[in-house]
């Protein structure tokens, strides 16, 4: 028992209850949710070095024991995706401040940011597949306002596409839900481990699993990633790279989560299927990505390729594979929110996101150029940046799994990954400068402040990569037995 | 009763599925809802449809339905109403911003 355990999740919460009753005070809305935000990192931080110190943290809400009551658990894992969903969060509400307009800002922006962070945080931190249903509706919920927040005509369109596919999403979720009750007769994570593990994954099972799958795949853009692009290409930038950063991941998390306590019995069936569909999705995400002349798209299609290979690293379910997941995981979250802020500040500068109509930016904007540059080598998995180690752990562990054509995939995205955002760089900042500092359509103040920041976490984390690997084995260790989850949880000798 | 409920089920399901694959902002939103009702009646089954009483409370020797499923349902529900009043009032909103109640003319709009 530890009531810190629940503060990742309250924090958001109320704080933005707060923040709806003064929703004509600007200055007060910034600010306190900034503050919110990085007191929720703090806690973060605070929780993640108890559980590397005793192990995994748990709370279980209102005194009710763990299969009966809900469940609170911070192990390695999820205590890692808070932090860094803490960290990429203050970059975007930073942004936003100077980017996101006055209108949006009088009209609930903060506390409904703040909302979907509360979450997402809850889904990371949840031990009760219902619960964890909420916490999703919760996230969603802000993000359907949050992606038609202005109600212009390309986000009103997309977000009917957006809020339909979600509304699928979750009814298949709760259908989910009622077999497995049906079948197990409990809705702890834990204790449907324990259950599984004792009548073994059965024909019936697997089948609840693939449907699972189908819907965390849906949430994720694992395969099922058709709605993505045309929505995370509407929203303004703040809101794109806060979607692209965290809201897939959750759809990540609850895969890693399943696939590894819950569904770990029959391999052979459904981490082959997510291998297959984790190949096509690189595959299918890198094709889109190239294809693209528009800078949205591209980023948008980029947030595909790396889903697929994440969960290339837990489809392999080797220890090496899903540490490397992790460190992908984790890379990815924060420099796909940079990848977002830059893409956003350039298509603010030329006020276009068409690739075709921009050229020379890097004269008037080398800080901007350079960051960007950094970003992509970054994303590309250049060594000394930070998307190397995962990439390397991932194709490694793939490697030694006899994974063969998913490993070839995998370094083949890479190269599609470098060549299409290579391509936003090439085009957009070399070449001859069509528009002098006065004809810009928008300006760079207080935006790449922001900007900054997670480019300095995001080289901290490659240089500094062996401060966490202690981190990130234990999280993975974690992953690979679930007996350990298990027992922090039924609190069983 | 069981058999019965999952071909009823499934016939909302049916219904739902063929609504949302329509055209009109309308039908695929009444889609949503008569897939919502399958989901939470089939919660219900799959909890069990024993014969008990009440899950309220009244001395010893009386069995009871499985409350559980019915909390479910009821959150279930909440959330399934908030969703379907966003979305019939996003319909509304893009019918008078778009001037068109028709997914398929939705393509290529003025401001990209």
């Amino acid at each position: 028992m530890n009531n810190l355990v629940i503060l990742p999740l309250l924090i958001p919460l109320l704080a933005g209850i707060f923040l709806v009753i003064f929703r004509q005070n600007i200055l007060l809305q910034r600010w306190f949710s900034i503050v919110a935000i990085f007191s929720t990192g703090v806690v973060a931080a605070y929780l993640l070095q108890m559980v590397a110190d005793d192990g995994i943290q748990t709370l279980a809400i209102g005194g009710w024991e763990a299969p009966f009551g809900i469940v609170l658990v911070i192990d390695m894992f999820s205590g890692l995706l808070i932090l860094t969903t803490s960290i990429v969060s203050f970059g975007c509400i930073l942004f936003a401040f100077n980017s996101i307009g006055l209108e949006r800002e009088q009209f609930y922006f903060y506390p409904f940011m703040l909302f979907l962070i509360t979450g997402v945080n809850g889904s990371f931190l949840t031990g009760d597949l219902f619960n964890l249903f909420v916490c999703f509706e919760v996230m969603l919920i802000s993000s359907y306002v949050l992606i038609s927040l202005g109600g212009t005509k390309v986000q009103l369109r997309e977000s009917i596409k957006y809020v339909l596919i979600n509304i699928m999403s979750s009814t298949m979720f709760l259908l989910g839900i009622a077999y497995l009750y049906a079948i197990t007769g409990t809705l702890n994570m834990a204790h449907l481990s324990v259950r599984i593990a004792e009548v073994g994954q059965q024909g019936l099972l697997t089948t609840v699993a693939i449907l699972f799958l189908v819907v965390f795949s849906l949430k994720a853009a694992l395969f099922l990633y058709f709605w993505l692009p045309g929505s995370y290409a509407a929203p303004p930038t703040a809101i794109g790279a806060i979607f692209g950063a965290l809201l897939t991941k959750v759809g990540i998390y609850a895969l890693f989560r399943m696939f590894t306590l819950v569904f770990y019995h029959q391999p052979e069936i459904t981490h082959l299927l997510l291998g297959v569909m984790a190949a096509l999705t690189m595959l299918l995400g890198g094709i889109g990505a190239v294809s693209q002349w528009d800078i949205r798209k591209i980023i948008a299609y980029n947030v595909i390729i790396a889903v697929g290979f994440i969960v290339s690293g837990l489809a392999v379910f080797t220890s090496t594979a899903v540490a490397g997941g992790i460190y992908y995981l984790i890379h990815d979250m924060i420099v796909k929110a940079l990848l977002f802020l830059l893409g956003g500040t350039i298509i603010g500068i030329a006020g276009t996101s068409k690739l075709k109509e921009m050229s020379g930016l890097i004269r008037n904007h080398p800080l901007l150029g350079w960051m960007f540059f950094i970003t992509v080598l970054a994303l590309a998995g250049i060594p000394p940046l930070s998307g190397f180690i995962g990439k390397v752990l991932v194709i490694k562990g793939t490697m030694e799994a006899e994974f063969y054509w998913l490993a070839v995939i995998g370094l083949l995205s890479s190269l599609m990954v470098l060549y299409s955002v290579m391509k936003i760089f090439v085009n957009g900042f070399w070449g001859e400068t069509y528009l002098s500092k006065e004809q810009e359509k928008g300006t760079t103040s207080g935006l790449l402040f922001p900007c900054i920041l997670l480019t300095m976490v995001s080289i901290g984390f490659g240089l500094g990569v062996e401060g966490i690997t202690f981190y990130i084995d234990q999280a993975a260790n974690g992953l690979m037995n679930p007996d350990i989850y298990i027992k922090a949880v039924l609190k069983s000798p | 009763m069981e058999t019965l409920m999952a071909l009823l089920i499934g016939v909302l399901f049916t219904v739902g599925v063929f609504l949302l694959l329509s055209k009109n902002f309308l039908k695929i939103i009444l889609g949503t809802s008569i897939l919502a009702h399958g989901t939470h009646l089939l919660i219900i089954t799959m909890g069990g449809l024993k014969k008990g009483m009440p899950p309220i409370v009244r001395g010893e020797n009386v069995s009871y339905t499985d409350p559980l499923p019915q909390a479910l349902i009821l959150t279930a529900i909440v959330i399934n109403f908030a969703v379907t009043a966003f979305f019939l009032v996003l319909a509304y909103r893009s019918y008078q911003e778009l001037g068109t109640d028709n997914i398929d003319k939705l393509r290529g709009i003025a401001d990209e």
